[in-house]
């Protein structure tokens, strides 16, 4: 009461009495403007500090090394790269090279990490065991060694270039990588086209669907439909192609195989590592947020006559969702961070292209800054899209 | 009128005064440490090495040891920094350590763009390419198409595609920050060649495959690559220092002096060996150190002759004939400018 009143006579009284250095908003905003001041001050200090020290010692500093050739070959890329290319061209093929990694590492991750939380709480006794094993197995041993693991199984358990197993339907597996064939005429477009165009139809199909279910609660056959599109537009546009049939096969000469395209050893065993170590996290996650919805809702739903199956997907996974998003997103940017240890098993990502690039050029800060640059927008980058999807499926929350 | 004078005489103070804690800055450090930190591979059989008792051994390390006999008076006096090829120069600068003796080639960049000068060369390499012996390759020219095997950080990387540009072969390199997992995914079979410096090759040969034979080196090097001690730009003293140590070693094995017969050239009439012995004084003063540092490196380390058959010799491992790493006597490229 009389704490009550008191604040109500402060409030009325304050506007005049207090001096403009009491009030509250100014005081915030001053500290915050010294605070930050004496940040950027201390920023810019180091900075001009670094670069005196280092034209002292005579070492190099700035960023014109960036577009003089670069002069190292690089194993893998999905650009044109040679070695008369400049700095620059190879950082961004490193970039990319991360980026490859990242992304596919992330949706396997995702996909292999909801299958473990879900099999965990498994009334299967032999399924949430083996899901129980792989969690406690893959997120108690440190990445780095799995890494190497995964590198070793591989280079070791396959045949080198000249044994390789295949081909099967064109395709060759040894300790080089898996060698793809490649589609090798224009005319290959057009099934494409009509592939996108399938799948782009599917995903209009199915909302329209669900509108009509949650409309009508009728349920309009969706998987038919689809399964046709998906078989007949890309048909249709190999049709219109002009059927091609042309691929670009790989073909051992000498070394190593000639033609095609390349899934190397290391990027496997990079993505793999990543992929198993990161789900086995995502599979705790899933889990919890599984748990963390209430008992009721099983019972509530099970009264009404769903399956497990339905329940889950129906009742529980989306309301688990908000609790497992947050969490998975920072799993997702562990996921990216980790790809650095790739230069330990000879995959060319940002650390190794950016690495070789400050040790050519001496230009050390400038390297890891470069390096330091990129993950922090990658990262950014995902947290952004995550807390947009956050966003989204918080808002159907009825 | 006060003004530009005072500012003047204030620059040129603060000069002096940066300039007096520079100069033998690292000189100093190392001897009110009474310890010289040394940065060498520590992986690499004959260059430096830790033996079965745990002591580093090699060419590169005793180098090291030369150089805390000239400047502390005790060979033993040196503590090893093992650093990979991307680390060492970074911790070169940053003071981490006071010298690098770690295989590393003098190159122009290097040696203008990073702060660092090289004070000489300590043995004269050139790059090669190892490959199975089942491979059935004889020769570089072979290797069209070749997946290679290569560690980071070093002028290797750039060598190896200079090398297969200029002869118009195409290859894939596979580049590692570790030394091991080069060399262990070469042996699995990831590469069908490994490259790096001639010595390099022939020490993983000897010490990390388990059966040499099944390993050959090919004929043919691709380029230049002087190895040598490396130290800051900023201590002139220390970089002579280092220099002259090793000349001593060369101008030592000229002479005739070894680490055993060194004593009976006490009191020697020739001035040049009189010089090398300490007996005529300034030599050691003129950089900071005592007078009889040469003695100290000869008798303590040995000669260079004598260091070269401990460590990389025709009765090691690595059994490495001297070619052009003879004294320029006998028809090699090692040759130290006089004492005096
Ligand atoms: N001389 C070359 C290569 C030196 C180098 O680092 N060689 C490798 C391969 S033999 C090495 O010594 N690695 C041992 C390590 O990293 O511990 C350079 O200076 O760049």
């Amino acid at each position: 009461m009389t704490i009550q009143h008191q604040s109500s006579d402060v409030q009325a009284a304050a506007p005049a009495r207090a001096a403009f250095y009491n009030d509250p908003t100014v005081r915030a905003i001053f500290w915050q403007v010294v605070v930050c001041g004496a940040v950027l001050a201390l920023i810019g200090y180091l900075v001009s500090n670094a670069l005196d020290n280092l034209a002292r010692q005579n070492i190099a500093s700035g960023f014109a090394f960036l577009d003089l050739p670069a002069g190292f070959a690089i194993g893998e890329g999905m650009i044109d790269y040679d070695p008369s290319n400049t700095y620059l061209r190879a950082i961004v093929l490193g970039v990319l090279n991360t980026i490859k990694v990242a992304v596919a590492g992330i949706i396997f991750a995702t996909i292999i990490g909801v299958i473990v939380g879900v099999a965990r709480l498994s009334p299967n006794w032999l399924v949430a065991r083996f899901a129980t094993v792989y969690i406690e197995a893959l997120r108690n041993v440190p990445l780095l060694l799995q890494l190497f693991f995964w590198y070793a199984l591989l280079v070791e358990a396959l045949p080198i270039a000249r044994e390789a197993y295949g081909p099967i339907m064109g395709f060759y597996l040894s300790n080089r990588g898996l060698n793809v064939p490649l589609p090798d005429d224009i005319g290959f477009v057009f099934p494409l086209v009509g592939l996108l165009l399938a799948i782009a139809g599917s995903v209009w199909l199915y909302r329209r669907n669900k509108r009509i279910h949650d409309a009508t609660g009728e349920t309009p056959n969706t998987i038919v439909p689809v399964l046709i599109m998906l078989v007949v537009f890309p048909f249709l546009g190999w049709v219109a192609g002009g059927f091609p049939t042309a691929f670009d096969t790989p073909e051992l000469k000498g070394f190593s195989f000639n033609g095609g395209g390349v899934v190397s050893a290391e990027f496997m065993a990079l993505w793999l590592g990543l992929t198993l170590y990161t789900a086995s996290f995502i599979a705790e996650i899933v889990r919890s947020g599984i748990q963390a919805v209430t008992k009721g809702q099983w019972e509530a739903a099970g009264a009404l006559g769903l399956r497990r199956g339905q329940i889950l997907r129906f009742v529980v996974l989306p309301q688990a969702l908000r609790v497992i998003i947050p969490p998975t997103t920072s799993q997702y940017l562990n996921l990216t961070k980790n790809s650095s240890l790739a230069v330990a098993i000879g995959y060319p990502d940002i650390v190794s292209i950016a690495g070789t690039t400050l040790n050519q050029t001496g230009q050390a800060i400038e390297g890891i800054a470069i390096i330091m640059a990129v993950y922090l927008t990658l990262s950014l980058s995902i947290s952004a899209f995550m807390n947009w999807y956050n966003k989204k499926i918080a808002l159907v929350d009825r | 009128m006060m003004q530009p004078i005072k500012t003047i005489a204030l620059s040129f103070a603060a000069v002096l005064l940066a300039g007096q804690a520079f100069a033998g800055a690292t000189l100093d450090g190392i001897k009110a440490n009474d310890s010289l930190r040394c940065g060498v591979s520590g992986s690499l059989a004959g260059f430096s090495l830790p033996d079965s008792q745990g002591v580093m051994q090699g060419l590169d390390a005793d180098v090291c040891r030369a150089v805390a006999a000239a400047i502390l008076g005790d060979s033993e006096k040196v503590e090893f920094v093992p650093l990979s090829a991307q680390q060492r120069f970074t911790a070169l600068q940053s003071g981490e350590v006071d010298l690098l003796s770690r295989n590393t080639t003098w190159t122009l960049t290097r040696d203008t763009s990073l702060g660092l000068d090289f004070t000489g060369v300590t043995f004269y390499d050139g790059q090669g390419f190892m490959v199975p012996t089942s491979l059935g390759v004889s020769s570089v020219s072979e290797l069209d198409g070749a997946a290679v095997c290569v560690q980071t950080g070093t002028t290797t990387e750039k060598n190896l595609t200079d090398f297969f540009r200029a002869t118009g072969m195409s290859f894939q390199p596979v580049v590692f920050e570790g030394f091991e997992e080069s060399v262990t995914a070469f042996i699995n079979g990831r590469c069908d060649a490994y490259t790096t410096d001639a010595s390099g090759l022939a020490s993983i040969r000897v010490s990390n495959v388990s059966n040499p034979d099944d390993y050959v080196i090919l004929p043919e090097i691709i380029s230049k690559e002087p190895l040598g001690p490396v130290v800051r730009n900023d201590d002139g003293e220390m970089f002579d220092v280092v220099r002259w140590t090793v000349f001593a070693m060369l101008n030592a094995e000229e002479a005739g002096i070894t680490s055993e017969n060194i004593d009976s050239f006490k009191g020697s009439e020739d001035p040049n060996i009189a010089r090398i012995m300490g007996d005529e004084p300034g030599m050691g003063t003129a950089m900071g150190i005592d007078d009889t540092w040469a003695y100290n490196v000869i008798s303590q380390v040995g000669n260079y002759g004598e260091v070269f058959e401990r460590n990389v010799g025709a009765s090691t491992p690595l059994g490495f004939q001297r070619g052009i790493n003879a004294l320029w006597t006998q028809g090699g490229l090692m040759y130290g400018p006089p004492i005096r």
